[in-house]
C-alpha cells in the first residue's frame, strides 16, 4: 500500500491559521461564535482553530467535542455497534453560531448526522462548517463554508489526516483503500 | 499552538475511565458470566455516552429508529420494565408492551409460542422477565433476534448487576480491592447471583451475608473461584452469617430484598427476628467506612431489611442506582442491536 502525503505540519499549520481568520471576517466578529469538533479528529482540529483565533483576536472561544454515533443513517447496516467517543456542549447553542469542525469532508453523511445532533441542543443562529481537507464524492447537497485544501480524489482512495494529539503526527496522507483494484 | 483562546472541551470521561476498547460481539444479554472484564468496561464506557444524553434538552437519539423492542414480563416489575421502555424510547426505537397476564399466556399459551408470535409481529429484540430460571435461554433459541433477559427465577438479573457496578464505579473508581457486601436473602435473589460474576470480575473483595439457611449454595460457589480469590486473580469472596464481620470495613453495602413471599418454606422463623439479626441499621452501619454507600436494587421492605432512616442518608445511591438504570439499559440496547446479519464493508458512513 502506497501512501502519499499531501499537506505537512507547516502547511497544516498555515491552512488552519487561514481559516481561522476567515471565519472571523465571515461573522465580523467573534461574537456568539461556537467551535465544534466532530469525534474524533474534528476535536483537535477545532481546538486549535480556537487557539488561533484566541492568538490574533484575544479571545478564548469555547470548543465543543460532539459524537454523532446515534445519527448515524447505517446504524441498521453495521454488523457492530461502533465504539462512542462522547459529546461535551460547553454552552447553550440558541442563538449562537456554531462552526462545525472535521478533518475530512466526503459524503456529507457525516455533517448530515452532526447537524441533526446539533438541533437537538437548541436552535443555533446559523451552523457552517470548516473542514481541513475537501476530498469531494459528495452524496448529500452539502458544502463547507471553510476549506483548508480541497484534495481531487478517487473513492477508491482514503485520506488520513493526523494530528499529533492523536496520531503522534501533524501530517495529512493519501493512500489506496486496502483491496482496491 | 497554544494561545489565550485555547479552550480544549471537557473530556467526555465518566466513571468508567478512557480506556474501555472492546468489541461487542454478544447476540443476547442472558446472564453477565459471559461478558469479560473488557466487554463490562464497553457497557460502563457506552453509559457514559448515555448520561451525556440523558442531561440533554432532548433525552432522544435516533439510534433505533426503525427498530420494534417487545417488553414481556411474567413477573410484576415497576423499575425494571419502565426502565427498559424509557431506555428503548429513549433510542428512538418502537416499543411494544406485554403484560403477560393480560396476554395468551393466560390462556395457556406456550412461551416458544408466544415468543414465535412476538417475532412474527415484529420484534427485533424481546426483554423478557419469567419466575423460571432459564426460561430466557428457551426463548433465545427460538427468537432470532436479541433476547435481553430482565430478571429470571433466582437465576440472573444482568441488567441490576451492571447499573449497580457502574453506580460503584461512578463513585469509587477501580472496585479492585474495595469491600463490597450484599447483605440478605441472597438465597433468592438474582441481583446477589448476577452481582457475583461482575464484582468478582472487577476485582472487588466480595462478602455475602444472611442467615445460614439463606446462604445454601453460596458456599459451595465461593469455593468454585480457588482459594476465595476473583478469576481475575484479586479481590476475594467469603460466605459468612456474621454481619459484623461483614460489614466492618466495608466501601459498599448492598441490601436485598427479604423475598417474604418465599418466606413459606420455613427459612427463617419471622420478619422481626430478621430485622433485628440482619437489618440494616444505623448501629450495623457505623462499622462500615464512614463513606460507605448504601445500595438497594428495590423494591424496599423498609424496616425489614433495611432501616427508612438507612435509605435515605446522604451515602445512599438507591434514587442514583434507580436512574443509572435507564443509561446501562440504553447501553445495553444499542450494544445488541449492532449484533446482527448486516453488513456494511466499510464498516463506517466515512466523511
Amino acid at each position: 500500500m502506497d501512501a502519499r502525503q499531501i499537506m505537512t505540519a507547516d502547511e497544516m499549520r498555515r491552512a488552519i491559521v487561514r481559516v481561522s481568520h476567515e471565519i472571523v471576517e465571515r461573522q465580523a466578529g467573534t461574537e456568539g461564535l461556537v467551535l465544534i469538533g466532530i469525534q474524533r479528529r474534528g476535536v483537535p482540529l477545532a481546538t486549535r482553530i480556537a487557539a488561533a483565533i484566541g492568538e490574533h483576536e484575544g479571545v478564548g472561544l469555547p470548543v465543543g467535542a460532539l459524537d454523532i454515533t446515534f445519527y448515524r443513517d447505517d446504524l441498521s447496516l453495521v454488523a457492530q455497534q461502533p465504539i462512542v467517543k462522547g459529546t461535551a456542549i460547553p454552552v447553550d447553542l440558541n442563538d449562537r453560531t456554531v462552526v462545525l469542525v472535521d478533518d475530512v469532508l466526503y459524503t456529507g453523511r457525516t455533517i448530515r448526522a452532526a447537524m441533526d445532533a446539533l438541533v437537538d441542543f437548541g436552535r443555533p443562529r446559523a451552523i457552517r462548517l470548516a473542514v481541513l481537507v475537501d476530498r469531494g464524492h459528495r452524496e448529500l447537497p452539502i458544502r463547507a463554508d471553510h476549506v483548508g485544501k480541497n484534495v481531487p480524489t478517487s473513492r477508491d482512495e482514503l485520506v488520513k489526516v493526523h494530528f499529533v494529539e492523536t496520531d503522534g503526527e501533524d501530517a495529512v496522507w493519501i493512500e489506496r483503500r486496502e483491496g482496491a483494484a | 499552538m497554544s494561545g489565550p483562546g485555547a479552550t480544549a472541551p471537557a473530556a467526555p470521561v465518566g466513571p468508567s475511565g478512557p480506556d474501555a476498547e472492546a468489541a461487542w460481539t454478544q447476540k443476547h444479554l442472558l446472564d453477565v458470566d459471559v461478558l469479560s472484564a473488557a466487554e463490562i468496561g464497553l457497557v460502563m464506557k457506552t453509559t457514559d455516552a448515555m448520561k451525556e444524553i440523558l442531561a440533554r434538552p432532548i433525552t432522544k437519539v435516533p439510534a433505533l429508529r426503525g427498530r420494534n423492542v417487545t417488553i414481556i414480563f411474567y413477573e410484576a416489575s415497576t423499575r425494571t420494565r419502565v426502565s427498559f421502555e424509557v431506555a428503548a424510547k429513549n433510542l428512538s426505537a418502537d416499543v411494544v408492551n406485554i403484560a403477560a397476564s393480560a396476554s395468551s399466556v393466560s390462556k395457556g399459551e406456550s412461551l416458544v409460542d408466544t415468543i414465535r408470535t412476538i417475532e412474527a409481529l415484529g420484534a427485533h429484540m424481546i426483554v423478557m422477565r419469567h419466575g423460571t430460571s432459564g426460561a430466557p435461554y428457551l426463548a433465545a433459541e427460538v427468537f432470532s433476534g436479541s433476547v435481553l433477559n430482565g430478571g429470571d427465577g433466582w437465576h440472573a438479573h444482568p441488567s441490576q448487576a451492571l447499573l449497580d457496578l457502574y453506580t460503584m464505579r461512578a463513585h469509587l473508581g477501580d472496585l479492585r480491592g474495595r469491600k463490597v457486601v450484599i447483605l440478605g436473602d441472597v438465597l433468592h435473589s438474582r441481583v446477589a447471583r448476577s452481582n457475583v460474576w461482575t464484582l468478582t470480575a472487577m476485582g472487588a473483595d466480595l462478602w455475602i451475608c444472611g442467615p445460614t439457611p439463606i446462604l445454601r449454595g453460596f458456599d459451595a460457589w465461593a469455593a468454585r473461584w480457588a482459594n476465595g480469590r476473583g478469576p481475575n486473580g484479586h479481590g476475594g469472596f467469603t460466605v459468612t452469617s456474621d454481619v459484623d464481620a461483614a460489614l466492618d470495613g466495608a466501601d459498599v453495602v448492598m441490601a436485598l430484598r427479604l423475598q417474604r413471599e418465599r418466606m413459606d418454606a420455613g427459612l427463617l422463623p419471622s420478619l422481626r427476628e430478621y430485622a433485628a439479626r440482619f437489618g440494616l441499621t444505623r448501629e450495623r452501619l457505623a462499622a462500615a467506612k464512614p463513606d460507605a454507600l448504601v445500595m438497594h436494587p428495590g423494591p424496599m421492605n423498609e424496616g425489614v431489611e433495611i432501616a427508612a432512616d438507612v435509605a435515605v442518608l446522604d451515602r445512599s445511591v438507591i434514587t442514583e442506582q434507580v436512574a443509572n438504570g435507564v443509561a446501562v439499559r440504553m447501553a445495553l440496547l444499542y450494544l445488541l442491536s449492532g449484533v446482527h446479519g448486516g453488513w456494511h464493508p466499510e464498516g463506517g458512513i466515512g466523511g
